[in-house]
């Protein structure tokens, strides 16, 4: 069957949606685009109307940089699954926020309800023991429970519990109606994210009002972005140095992460990049003598972390904790839709920059892709981004362009019956927002995906066959989102 | 006696000067040397928590613990002043009381039935069961040096300043008691002692049940047990007058302090699997310097 191409970041009317005849042509179609390695899912989810429910399909295509949408009114509450592990996730939120079952599914389990009885994958083995962590972790670190599987000290089966911080964030977004609650769930849907998430809120959000951002404003997106970037990077790599003890790495990442949020704080006020991205324009101009400091920053940052990180990458010590642990390969990769920086050290092609590109990045960017899939590669996309990130903004401010004088709507109206869609890469990966309108021209759908819902399967598969100990590592390497996943 | 004493002095900036070395390396300013000893004091001000599901075991190890180690404490001399508890062969007594007070705190983790402290306990008897022919094959050199068994009188006739070859010994056997050291107190880079991952931790997830003064109890017996292998170091080149003897001593703590200090600053820690291999290196070295002094005496 034929299916709707959209560009990234664009609208499109409801009714132009392609609805599958039959439920069997659906699930072909959608078969047979994702077993292509250029396509993947970005979202699956069900619609609800007066009529009854349409399951959405949305799927990334790389080659042509469009999404691909295609729809199936669904009438029975029996479907055969889809059977693409890429999908599963997406099958088990429609379950049980809509009830349809879906035959044949591999995981029938709860996906956001944390019940007691939850039915944990067990091994009858008696040489098995079994150890769960969580959901109350040591230190700060959000809710999951973790259940592993061990043979002695090794992991042979990892299965990860969320659901405990599920906030209701997307039916939130329908009942608040001022375009500030809006804006502030977004960017509160992973907090690590905030930057990303209000792009991917103000796209949506601008393209069902038709409004069209200047470049300034998206050249300050942009920079807002690649600098979230390179602050959760330069933090992460902290922590993951942190993880195997070596204290030199551990200190000097974190000293190097806070002029980069310090600096966020003084364009927008807030160290976490809030409120420094709105729909229609920025809030807070970045203005010439911040664009200075900026430039002084960046370039005292860099300094220390090209040395820090020359030193990490011939180091016995911390290579032999990074090196072949936690590797998820790339066939995993691609078999569980994996997006962002998790799929790039596995050796996928998938970065939304280059592929759906939007704001002032272009076809021509290069994405940092390892091979490996071990956390040693994590490691060094992490500081291959952050070195691009530092060229990246570096040419925008060289060629800044100037604030256009066009006016900013203090209030929006939306396109009435349509469908928004929009593609971040956010510093984790992929983010996907759709925001759908009824006939009044009010939001009826707005759906969030993290990329940490791919992810936390690949974080699943990675320490299959690890030591128990050394699964502090892997999940850091990923850094996922509990709450990005939960909503 | 003054050994006993000077140890305790010992035990009371050793972890703190350890971590100021850290702070230092790493830059910051970090904390002062007395915070251990500011940590253990307001944790004996503190109520202790039992869980349900522990039993006595639980509640007697950190005592039994505690007091293995100031018994151990007590077995070692000050060079030629004598130690406050001396007999024949009290160097075995010394190794396996500090096996005592090990086996009450695995009794104890597993006791509370948890998964981590199950895991905990597992790695620790498995690395100290590894690391006790180190100590063995130590204490058989010096005997086999001095022809004595017992500390007072091995460490009395011990002149590392005698000969190259005595200060070679003296020196090797220095580096392994200080790698045996940061096996049993759980520091870099067999343990993280600061790592707040279960998952990784050795020692420390074996007293996650344990709070208030049973806690505070245990951290001060960590202290004084890396200040008691700070005293058997010492002992290798302790000579001369009394007032000599507590200059080296309190040298040989503080270079042992740093000397951990600066190891955990500028090293990862190892895969937990590699941790054997490497305890069973130290053994390996240990037999060698055994059998090297066995042919050249």
């Amino acid at each position: 069957m034929e299916t709707l191409k959209i560009k990234n970041a664009t609208c499109a009317a409801l009714a132009q949606i392609p609805l599958a005849e039959d439920y069997a042509s659906f699930r072909q179609t959608v078969r047979e685009l994702l077993s292509s390695e250029s396509c993947h899912c970005a979202h699956y989810f069900a619609l609800p109307d007066e009529t009854g429910l349409t399951l959405v399909m949305c799927i990334a295509n790389d080659t042509d940089s469009t999404l691909e949408l295609l729809g199936f009114k669904a009438v029975e509450m029996t479907y055969p699954s889809l059977a693409v592990t890429a999908t599963d996730r997406f099958e088990r939120e429609i379950a049980e926020n809509h009830g349809i079952v879906f035959s044949g599914h591999k995981w029938p389990k709860p996906l956001r309800t944390t019940p007691d009885d939850y039915p944990f994958y067990r091994s009858d083995n008696e040489e098995h023991h079994e150890v769960g962590v969580g959901p109350i972790h040591a230190g700060v670190i959000e809710p999951g429970h973790f259940r592993f599987t061990c043979e002695g000290e090794m992991i042979l089966n990892l299965e990860i519990m969320l659901g405990y911080q599920h906030r209701g964030v997307e039916r939130l977004m329908l009942s608040k109606s001022m375009p500030e609650q809006r804006a502030m769930l977004a960017e509160s849907a992973a907090g690590d994210t905030a930057v990303g998430s209000s792009i991917a809120f103000s796209s949506v959000i601008e393209a069902l009002s038709g409004f069209q951002t200047d470049d300034y404003t998206k050249v300050c997106r942009t920079i807002a972005c690649e600098l979230e970037r390179i602050a959760i990077h330069t933090g992460d790599l902290s922590a993951i140095c942190g993880d195997v003890a070596y204290q030199l790495g551990n200190a000097v990442y974190g000293r190097l992460r806070t002029p980069i949020i310090n600096f966020m704080q003084k364009w927008c006020g807030n160290r976490l990049g809030k409120t420094c991205v709105r729909p229609f324009a920025m809030p807070y101009d970045l203005t010439e003598a911040l664009r200075e400091d900026l430039l002084a920053t960046l370039g005292a940052y860099e300094k220390d972390f090209t040395q820090m990180s020359n030193k990490i990458r011939r180091f016995p010590s911390v290579l032999a904790r990074l090196e072949r642990t936690g590797t998820v390969s790339t066939e995993q990769a691609n078999e569980i839709g994996a997006v962002g920086m998790a799929a790039r050290a596995s050796g996928l092609q998938r970065d939304i920059r280059k592929s759906h590109p939007y704001l002032a990045y272009g076809p021509d960017f290069i994405p940092v892709v390892k091979h490996h899939g071990d956390v040693y590669a994590r490691t060094r996309v992490r500081m291959e981004e952050i070195q691009s990130s530092i060229s990246l903004i570096r040419s925008l401010l060289a060629d800044m362009p100037c604030k256009s004088d066009i006016s900013v709507p203090e209030t929006y109206s939306l396109k009435p019956s349509s469908i928004a869609v929009s593609l971040v890469e956010g510093w984790r990966g992929e983010l996907c927002h759709i925001a759908v309108t009824d006939a009044s021209g009010g939001l009826s759908c707005y759906k969030i995906k993290d990329p940490s819902f791919h992810n936390w399967t690949a974080l699943e598969l990675a320490v299959r066959g690890n030591e128990i100990s050394d699964f502090p590592i892997c999940n850091k390497s990923f850094n996922l989102s509990y709450c990005g996943h939960d909503l | 006696m003054l050994s006993f004493i000077l140890i305790i002095a010992a035990s009371l900036f050793f972890s703190g000067l350890v971590s100021r070395t850290k702070s230092i390396c790493s830059g910051r300013k970090g904390p002062g040397i007395f915070q251990p000893l500011r940590d253990a004091a307001r944790l004996f001000r503190k109520g202790t928590i039992y869980s349900r599901n522990t039993s006595f075991v639980f509640r007697v190890a950190p005592l039994v613990y505690a007091a293995s180690v100031i018994i151990a404490c007590a077995c070692i001399p000050l060079g030629p002043f004598p130690a406050l508890l001396h007999f024949e062969g009290d160097f075995i007594f010394f190794a396996y009381l500090l096996s005592v007070g090990k086996f009450f705190c695995i009794a104890a983790a597993l006791d509370t039935a948890s998964s981590f402290e199950g895991m905990g306990a597992s790695r620790e008897s498995l690395y100290s069961m590894l690391a006790e022919p180190a100590f063995f094959f130590i204490m058989g050199t010096l005997a086999l040096l001095t022809g004595f068994h017992s500390f007072n009188d091995i460490f009395a006739l011990t002149d590392a300043y005698s000969s190259l070859f005595s200060l070679g010994t003296a020196i090797s056997l220095a580096a392994l008691i200080l790698v045996i050291a940061l096996i049993e107190s759980s520091r870099l880079p067999v343990d993280d002692p600061k790592t707040h991952l279960e998952l990784t931790m050795i020692h420390e997830v074996m007293i996650l049940d344990n709070s208030g003064f049973d806690l505070g109890l245990i951290f001060c017996t960590g202290y004084l047990k890396f200040a008691m292998y700070g005293a058997l170091i010492a002992n290798l080149f302790l000579c001369g007058p009394l007032w000599a003897c507590v200059l080296i001593f309190f040298a040989a703590q503080i270079l042992s302090a740093v000397a951990v200090g600066v190891t955990e600053s500028f090293m990862a820690r190892f895969r937990m699997n590699h941790n054997p291999e490497f305890i069973f290196s130290i053994a390996a070295l240990a037999f060698i310097i055994l059998i090297s002094t066995l042919y050249i005496i």
